[in-house]
């Protein structure tokens, strides 16, 4: 398959190297990040004067989604300012290759712990109190907060980005989606790196990856660590076509398939809640404790454990029965979570344009009045409009479902041996496209 | 274990084996943009009275037909509420207890999202309702797209069988 090695432009490569550009990104998102948290601790009540709102769920999560992960793999990670405390301290130093001068317990992280459980169960949280997160700048903050010091204290005790591998549902959702973005970091020569009896390039990996042994760009977090150690320049940094993760030889796991199912019915019951004209719905998933809310939590689990993974069952049992291979269900459930990638990307961006393209007339004035005291830093009108879906953004909406399908399908027909067996997975595909199409355009 | 062979390793791309995008993109905008005629219904004078409380708008799900006058009545049962139109730019805004009034002609045909223009709370930014004024044309076309996204998908994969790789 076609690769482009970015490191072989000097230029690119100098960039690439050097810590100092990514230290300077990373010190914006720090600041940036802190900042955040005392605007939603001290800053307007009104979540739409607030930065912290208007930042964390307009701005940030768009951009996750329609830039970073699509154009760029899990780049976010690479410049997320939550695990950086602690790997400072892990490090002994800021622009210090990881090694033995730091201070941290550096345990290793539990067996049973393992795989992105957790990850899909702290999804699952932000759909059950995302009503109330997304409306209250002051928790935002706490719960960012929260996030900053968990990083801290669990990189004190376990190695490396324990937090960021096992635990950060963002980081989840990054790296399922991952597989399917455009950027890989991947050794160039495999013999130089089986002669090199150090493994430097491991030792130095925040993520506790080989480079040689990487397969998916899913557990990669793209911080350039390897490049800058390797003594043989042997790190390739490709732009590569999308879905290159996505194949019929991909290893995948089965933790993924649920992970998939997880980001699909928040997508379901998100788009339900934010964009649908059902006020009672609305009501029930704020009003975190009462009658209706338990009602909301129940249904939204059963729909997140119950219903999705059922239909997901039962396409992937009828497509193992139309095979020649006696593959066991687990194995055909974690092959074929590979349909679940594409179809989820292009749902939440199709949910994110939804969504953000109304609220994006909220940016600027939470620019230039953060805390929402009535300042105006930058001397705009800061008087924000309702805002209003255009033809544009629903026709934008339906390409999006479009292509999701496409793709979803392509891969359940290149990941199957006769169309009849990929059919299933197809028809699931079809089933959740048309769903989230009445959800955004009906 | 067999190392994979060389990522950085490039061979040239087979375009030809995704000739048939053209035509199928070509199909795709035809879907999604030619004009159908809508069924027609003779105009009426619609009076709907809407009740806006915090955060739903009641009735939030409304059907007219294109060509319609439409008089809204809007109704707020706690604070103070707004009502606001996509792409029509017709807004209201109505004092708790008291009805606001306007009329508008529903001259564009499609589903749009009424929303509440009145900061009132902390769910205001998703107190939203729906208008369909006509049949929902966009959604038919979706589906028709998404057959088309099979078709495209099943003649995509049998190029590459066929193909080099
Ligand atoms: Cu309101």
């Amino acid at each position: 398959m076609t690769r482009l090695d970015l490191t072989r432009s000097p230029r690119a490569l100098a960039l690439l190297r050097s810590r100092w550009p990514q230290f300077l990104l990373r010190a914006i998102t720090l600041a940036g990040f802190i900042f955040t948290i005392l605007a939603g601790l001290m800053g307007s009540v009104v979540g739409s004067h607030n930065f912290a709102i208007i930042f964390v769920w307009i701005a940030w999560w768009t951009a996750l989604k329609l830039a970073f992960i699509p154009f760029g793999g899990r780049s976010w990670c690479s410049i997320c300012p939550i695990p950086m405390p602690g790997e400072w301290l892990q490090n002994g130093g800021i622009l210090q290759p990881r090694g033995s001068m730091g201070i941290g317990l550096g345990k290793r992280w539990p067996k049973v712990l393992r795989g992105t459980w957790i990850q899909a169960g702290g999804f699952l949280l932000i759909g059950l109190f995302g009503a109330l997160t997304l409306t209250s700048a002051k928790i935002t903050a706490i719960v960012l907060l929260f996030i900053l010091v968990l990083a801290l204290a669990l990189s004190l005790v376990f190695e490396r980005r324990s937090f960021c591998n096992y635990l950060c549902p963002i980081g989840g959702f990054s790296g399922l989606y991952a597989q399917a973005g455009p950027v890989e970091l991947r050794v160039k020569d495999t013999d130089i790196c089986a002669a090199h009896i150090e493994k430097t390039c491991y030792t130095a990996c925040p993520w506790g990856q080989y480079p040689l042994a990487l397969k998916s760009s899913a557990n990669c977090g793209l911080c350039m660590e390897c490049l800058r150690v390797c003594p043989s320049e042997n790190i390739a940094v490709n732009l590569r076509p999308w879905g290159s993760d996505l194949g019929p030889k991909t290893k995948h796991r089965i933790d993924e398939a649920f992970l998939g199912l997880v980001m699909l019915a928040s997508a379901l019951v998100d788009s339900a809640i934010f964009l649908g004209p059902w006020g009672q719905l609305k009501s029930a998933a704020y009003n975190i404790g009462s009658p209706d809310w338990f009602l909301f939590a129940g249904a939204f689990l059963i729909t997140a454990l119950g219903i999705l993974p059922g239909l997901y069952v039962g396409a992937t049992w009828a497509a193992n029965r139309f095979g020649s291979t006696n593959a066991s269900l687990r194995k055909s459930l974690a092959h074929y979570s590979q349909v679940l990638v594409p179809l989820g990307l292009m749902v939440w961006i199709a949910f994110t344009i939804s969504f953000a393209f109304v609220k994006f007339g909220y940016v600027l004035p939470v620019v230039t009045d953060p805390l929402g005291w009535g300042w105006n830093l930058l001397g705009l009108t800061k008087s924000a409009g309702v805002g209003e879906t255009t033809s544009f953004s629903l026709v934008l909406q339906v390409a999006m479902l479009t292509v999701g399908l496409f793709w979803s399908s392509r891969v359940a027909l290149r990941i199957s041996e006769t169309i009849r067996q990929a059919a299933p997975l197809i028809a699931f595909s079809s089933l959740f496209t048309m769903a989230m199409l009445w959800l955004l355009v009906g | 274990m067999p190392m994979e062979s060389l990522p950085y390793k490039t061979t040239p791309t087979n375009w030809k084996r995704w000739a048939w995008v053209i035509p199928y993109a070509g199909l795709a905008l035809l879907i999604l943009f030619i004009p159908l005629p809508l069924p027609f219904h003779a105009p009426q004078d619609r009076l709907l009275r809407i009740e806006a409380s915090s955060f739903q708008f009641t009735p939030g799900e409304i059907q007219i037909n294109p060509g319609d006058r439409v008089t809204i009545e809007l109704v707020s049962t706690d604070v103070v509420h707004g009502f606001s139109l996509d792409a029509y730019g017709f807004e209201l805004k109505a004092d708790p207890g008291q009805t606001a009034t306007g009329t508008f002609i529903a001259d564009q045909a499609g589903v749009f999202r009424f929303r509440c223009s009145v900061a009132c709370g902390n769910l205001h930014p998703f107190m939203i309702g729906k208008l369909q004024i006509g049949p929902n044309l966009l959604f038919f076309r979706g589906i028709a797209l998404g057959l088309l996204a099979i078709s495209a998908a099943l003649i995509s994969v049998r190029n590459v069988s066929r193909g080099t790789t």
